[in-house]
């Protein structure tokens, strides 16, 4: 009585978007030493309310991840940085 | 002898003779307490992204130096004391921040050459 509802047909295919591999662009571009004088380079891997992103979303290695972390850390006290904002970029 | 850098704002308020008087006196402590002074630099006023002690806007110095560690106590503790400093930072500079920092006032040397 209860026919299949498992198959469920969609109009368009499903897309599954295709798997970018992530890379750390600290190895990939050779950079060693993240300062925490630049603001502006910093600000590429916080998102709008000016928190930190995570590895996953920004594919950088753990290493670098915790040197951007100690550089924006660092950075927000010379408030050079916001800690919280609500429209940075 | 360590290499570090320390960056530190003044309150706005002062005037210009005020503001070189206190870089002057900082760089004094560190030259009395036998540190080399490698580098300095004045961001000038700028704004800051949140008001610290009421105040949005600071006077930026960056001084980069080499020392012995017993000097760091000595030179935080006058930041400390000094009212005219609103927020300051020392950090030591490992290998990679050295030649970072080399680099970087290369950089800004020709940058001033050709302005």
């Amino acid at each position: 009585m209860a026919e299949s509802t498992s198959e469920i047909r969609y109009l368009a295919p499903q897309t599954v978007d295709v798997k970018k591999k992530k890379y750390c662009r600290f190895k990939k571009a050779g950079i060693k030493y993240i300062d925490y004088k630049d603001p502006e380079f910093l600000k590429r891997f916080l998102n709008e309310q000016g928190k930190i992103l995570p590895r996953r979303i920004t594919g950088t290695s753990l290493k670098f991840q915790r040197r951007v972390a100690q550089a924006v850390k660092r950075a927000r006290h010379l408030a050079l940085l916001p800690y919280v904002t609500d429209m940075m970029k | 002898m360590n290499h570090y850098e320390t960056v530190f704002i003044m309150t706005p308020v002062l005037s210009d003779a005020q503001m070189k008087e206190t870089v002057e006196k900082f760089k004094g402590i560190l030259t009395a307490n036998g540190a080399a002074i490698v580098n300095e630099e004045s961001w000038g006023m700028r704004k800051l992204a949140y008001p610290i002690e009421k105040k949005s806007t600071g006077f930026y110095e960056l001084i980069e130096f080499d020392a012995e560690p017993d000097t760091i106590a000595k030179l935080e503790v006058n930041f400390r004391r000094d009212e005219r400093i609103i927020r300051f930072i020392t950090v030591k500079q490992d290998k990679f921040a050295a030649e970072y920092a080399i680099r970087r006032r290369s950089l800004r040397q020709s940058k001033v050459e050709e302005a």
